[in-house]
């Protein structure tokens, strides 16, 4: 049970890291990307620019709710 | 390939897989000064012999069983948010709301903790500093494992990327072995800023490409300019970080007065 713990433990430090609001925020568009992707526009030009802009736009919302600029 | 993206392929696998490098040897070192060398080096050996099986089974399963576009998915993720939690250090560094990594201090902390650890024999070797070993060289090994493969893959020319990384192990360690203690004149806060830059960047194409294996056939997305557009990516992250490192600093400073 130990070991199981442990490993778990060493993957969620390895993936997850200090956190966790980053791994969420990629998730959160890559899985809004695949619902687009599934829906059949994936052969649209712009998706991965959207895609890109919105990694960037979850990243700055996850980092300002994490560490507010006023927080001291 | 030219010859200029090429070295462009080995320097950045190079400073990427050095800064890894760099973090497990200060905790290796940590853990061979204060409490046992023989211990700390079989952890390290362990760790790299389970890092070629972990390579050796995941390459395979990914290579084998994977269209191009589910390994882009699954390693361009995992790249994106490793860059991503180095670039937010980075940019609070940058703003002076985080303390500058120093590797002094971290081979401090470590050795502290090493000293308070318990005293426990397995297998005739010093448990804490042969657990501790394992974990650093593994984790950090795993990390230039993705990096390797992204980057190498990306340019289609893993075995320049491998080159790189191996020259960088062998480098940082050279290095270790010559200063005696942990690499402190390395630029390591920089390193990683730019490292953080291009995990972020290769992360972000490689992820949003990998969308392509829900398509039909599991054909990759395809940027706008291709490849072209991950130079695009790298300028949009750096702007970004910029602008948030200007936004935390104008919100730390004192409002209508000199500022010093």
């Amino acid at each position: 049970m130990r070991f199981v713990k442990a490993f778990f433990r060493f993957w969620y430090d390895f993936i997850i890291g200090d956190d966790w609001k980053i791994a969420a925020a990629v998730v959160i568009v890559l899985l809004a990307g695949a619902l687009v992707v599934l829906a059949g526009a994936g052969s649209s030009a712009v998706l991965p620019a959207l895609l890109g802009l919105g990694i960037g736009a979850a990243f700055t919302v996850s980092l300002l709710i994490d560490t507010p600029p006023r927080g001291g | 390939m030219g010859s200029g993206a090429l070295w462009g392929l080995a320097v950045a696998t190079f400073a990427a897989a050095a800064v890894e490098v760099v973090e497990a040897l200060t905790v290796v070192l940590a853990m061979g000064v204060t409490r046992s060398w023989r211990s700390a080096l079989v952890g390290s050996g362990v760790a790299l012999v389970a890092l070629a099986g972990f390579t050796a089974i995941t390459g395979y399963a990914l290579v084998s069983w994977l269209p191009r576009s589910a390994l882009q998915l699954t390693v361009g993720t995992l790249l994106l948010i490793f860059g991503l939690q180095w670039l937010r250090k980075a940019i609070l560094r940058s703003a002076g709301r985080k303390a500058v990594h120093d590797e002094d201090e971290a081979f401090r902390g470590q050795t502290e903790a090493a000293r308070a650890a318990s005293s426990q024999r397995r297998l005739g070797l010093d448990w804490f500093s042969f657990v501790v070993s394992v974990k650093a060289v593994f984790l950090e090994g795993v990390e230039v494992v993705f990096i390797v493969i992204t980057f190498g893959l990306n340019a289609n020319n893993v075995p320049v990327a491998v080159i790189a990384a191996l020259a960088a192990i062998v480098v940082v360690v050279a290095a270790g072995v010559l200063a005696r203690g942990p690499l402190t004149r390395v630029p390591e806060n920089t390193l990683k800023y730019g490292v953080g830059l291009m995990l972020a960047s290769f992360g972000t194409f490689w992820a949003v490409e990998g969308l392509g294996a829900l398509r039909p056939g599991s054909e990759s997305l395809t940027w706008p300019g291709g490849d072209v557009a991950v130079l695009a990516l790298l300028a949009g992250w750096f702007l970004l970080s910029r602008a948030l490192v200007t936004r935390y600093r104008s919100a730390t400073q004192p409002r209508g007065g000199a500022t010093r």
